[in-house]
């Protein structure tokens, strides 16, 4: 839907939206953004009236509701610098979501303006910022999920390329990787059966490959797929791709 | 908190009947994904083409219909027009009546079933028989197709064999082989006594008035070798510009409907039999069918119209997968149905608010649509359209919204939320009055709760 990104300045002003999740739960993968784009020299603003994005209401089909917050987030970030989401599925609701319900509303340019700075993590690292490889190292066989919101960007590519660069790091591919983990937001609470058994199966492939690490660009589908691995009384580790960069860069601290 | 209408049928579905129609689906998508991507550089770009051109007819129906009927008429075919479902089958019963006929054989047509063409008939006394294999167990076992392509895709070849044994056709015999032989005799009896064939039909070219069907049992052809009369339905949305149109479309329909090149058999009919040819039909007819569908141009959901039911959206579809088709309640099950059920429903659009909901919007359906409908897009138009119109079926299990984004656009109440969160941490989830957390942890663990943690580092880090 929107295409003409908005590419960095030579300053490298960004701005972070840290997702509701790393708001919450995952604050270690929302700190681990930072000190990768400033290991990028990039310059990372926090504005601190940020919530959400608005997708659960938007998913939700409660569109109304979602504006509401779409809104905030747009009066939020203001400006013109890139805005960096770790998270796929967030960024798209900013850049395809929230443009799609805001089609017929008055305020739709300033929405459109916000789509067109936003970008998932990896996808600017790689396309934005134009970094292909990443220093450091690594020792880990990682399975990769592919986020469904990240289809049809460059986020997968951009992660899978940036982890392969990585010394030590092998991603190995497994199967049926175009389908979903089944965590889909208010999905996966209001079809619990299906959802759960879309995640068994997703496990079932990712452990066939007997990773140490399933990684992805998106916290969401890895709550889902690891609270469901570990209620079933099989852990599995779960990262998201930018903890992997930072601690290629601190191989003494990782963990 | 109840589960969504599909999510509590697919947990009723017998574990064998979800694995055989995973599994299957799953053969299938592999296999057309493998094809396409063999034999084009490009397949994306085929998908995007193909769309524009389907796109293309649908705002263009307008002077393309009037362009085919004319080019039908010349050709000999004869044109009805019908707005709804009762009158495209009192179409076909009209035909029948005035040339004293009693006796139909049908291809397989998913307008015929919207329609509910064959019940029409029989109450009025008049046979209509599916020749297709798949859609004449159907019939003998009054059951509903279960995939637009594939309409017996839950049944295994013993409940099939059973039935045969019950309907006279023989000893119980399971093997493919076997079935498949009875039922070419039995039917080949049937197309000689019928008077009329009944097609649906997969294109209409508005440039030649070509009608072009695909088939891979080669039934169509018999259908219209015995009868007289051949009657075609066709859904007004089904015209292609061009002839040359054909080859894209053709191709792409083959490889992402039954992963073929090409279907076995693709007819390209010009009308009635000429006076010089053999044998034939001596007339022939095309039903044009509305039923709904220039509401759905309205909509915001008309790229739904470019759909050429190729199925490769339901066989993609993890959610289709877990359920099956009858979870959908209607004649076209999947992501395609999950959209256009409930908007050809009408004033009925209530009882089907539901569909829209079963989609974790993973887009793999839009991702493999060889006409590029955005089908997540138009599932999430429908959800709007479901909550602003009070639909109940809409918000069943769907968590409420309004103190949420009440919420989030505060941010003072939302930092005292990230710290108040934290009660999560202390407290049995079981004891915590709210559904959705029941529901999430009833197979899944929760991660520690740990509002507000990053806030207190981004502040507190020395600046760089
Ligand atoms: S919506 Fe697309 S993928 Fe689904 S049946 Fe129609 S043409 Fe095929």
């Amino acid at each position: 839907m929107i295409s003409d990104r908005q590419l960095p300045a030579a300053d490298r002003r960004v701005q972070l939206m840290a997702t509701c999740l790393c708001d919450a739960f995952y604050d270690d993968v929302a700190r681990a953004t930072v000190e990768v784009l400033e290991h990028l020299g990039c310059i990372v603003e926090f504005p601190e009236a940020q919530t959400c994005c608005g997708q659960p209401a938007f998913n939700g089909g409660d569109w109304k509701a979602s504006r509401k917050v779409v809104r905030h987030t747009v009066k939020t970030f203001t400006g013109d610098v890139p805005v960096i989401v770790p998270s796929g599925s967030c960024a798209a609701m900013v850049f395809h979501g929230a443009p799609l319900e805001f089609e017929k509303e008055d305020d739709a340019p300033a929405v459109d303006a916000l789509a067109r700075r936003t970008w998932e993590l990896a996808d600017f690292i790689v396309n934005g910022l134009g970094v292909k490889t990443w220093p450091g190292k690594f020792d880990a066989k990682i399975a990769f999920h592919r986020s469904c919101h990240s289809r049809g960007s460059g986020t997968s590519e951009a992660a899978i390329s940036l982890l392969e660069s990585i010394d030590g790091v092998t991603v190995a591919p497994f199967g049926e990787a175009e389908q979903c983990c089944g965590f889909g937001g208010t999905f996966s609470v209001s079809f619990p059966h299906i959802s759960a058994n879309m995640g068994t199966l997703k496990l079932d492939n990712v452990r066939a490959v007997e990773p140490d690490y399933l990684v992805s660009a998106d916290m969401s589908c890895l709550m889902h797929m690891g609270g469901l691995a570990e209620k079933a009384g099989a852990p599995l580790k779960t990262r998201h791709f930018a903890q992997i960069l930072r601690d290629a860069l601190n191989p003494a601290t990782a963990g | 908190m109840a589960n969504q209408p599909i999510d509590a049928y697919a947990a009723s579905l017998p574990p064998d009947k979800r694995e055989s129609v995973y599994q299957s689906t799953k053969g299938t998508h592999e296999k057309r994904t493998k094809l396409l991507w063999d034999h084009f550089l490009d397949p994306n770009e085929l998908r995007q083409t193909a769309g524009r051109i389907k796109q293309h007819v649908i705002e263009n129906l307008d002077t393309l219909l009037p362009a085919a009927e004319a080019k039908l008429q010349a050709n000999g075919v004869q044109v009805h027009w019908a707005p709804t479902a009762e009158d495209a089958c009192a179409a076909v019963h009209g035909i029948m009546d005035a040339r004293g006929a009693t006796k139909l054989v049908k291809s397989k047509t998913m307008v015929s079933e919207e329609i509910e063409l064959t019940p029409y008939l029989e109450k009025r006394g008049m046979e209509a028989l599916e020749t297709d294999l798949g859609e004449f167990i159907i019939q003998i076992d009054h059951d509903h197709p279960s995939h637009i392509v594939r309409p017996i895709i839950h049944k295994n070849r013993r409940e099939i064999a059973t039935s045969f044994e019950r309907e006279g056709l023989g000893d119980y015999n399971d093997e493919p082989e076997v079935i498949t032989r009875r039922a070419r005799d039995f039917l080949r009896q049937k197309y000689l006594q019928a008077d009329v064939g009944l097609t649906g039909g997969n294109f209409i070219s508005a440039e030649s008035g070509r009608l072009v069907l695909v088939t891979n049992e080669g039934n169509s052809r018999f259908c219209l070798a015995a009868p007289k009369v051949h009657i075609a339905l066709v859904g007004i949305e089904k015209l292609v510009p061009r002839d040359r149109d054909l080859g894209l479309l053709l191709n792409l329909l083959g490889r992402s409907a039954t992963a073929q090149q090409l279907t076995v058999y693709t007819e390209f009919i010009t009308g009635p039999k000429s006076p010089t040819q053999p044998d034939g039909p001596e007339e022939m007819h095309v039903i044009f069918v509305d039923n709904g569908r220039t509401e759905v141009l309205a909509s915001q959901c008309r790229e739904i119209l470019r759909c050429i039911r190729c199925g490769a959206c339901l066989n993609v579809c993890p959610i289709y997968r877990q359920a099956s088709g009858h979870a959908y309640r209607s004649v076209y099950p999947g992501p395609v149905g999950a959209v256009l059920s409930p908007l050809l429903a009408g004033k009925q659009f209530p009882e089907l608010a539901d569909l829209p909901k079963a989609s974790s919007l993973c887009g793999a359906c839009n991702e493999v649509c060889p006409v590029d409908i955005p089908i997540p897009d138009l599932l999430l138009r429908l959800r709007d359209k479901g909550k602003t119109e009070g639909a109940p079926k809409a918000s069943i299990g769907v968590p409420p919204m309004g103190g949420w984004a009440l919420m989030a656009s505060q941010p003072t109440a939302w930092k005292a939320a990230l710290a108040g969160g934290k009660v999560i941490n202390h407290i049995p989830t079981k004891l915590i009055p709210f559904p959705p957390l029941q529901s999430w942890t009833s197979s899944r663990t929760l991660p520690e709760w740990r509002g507000g943690s990053f806030r207190k580092w981004m502040k507190n880090r020395p600046s760089k």
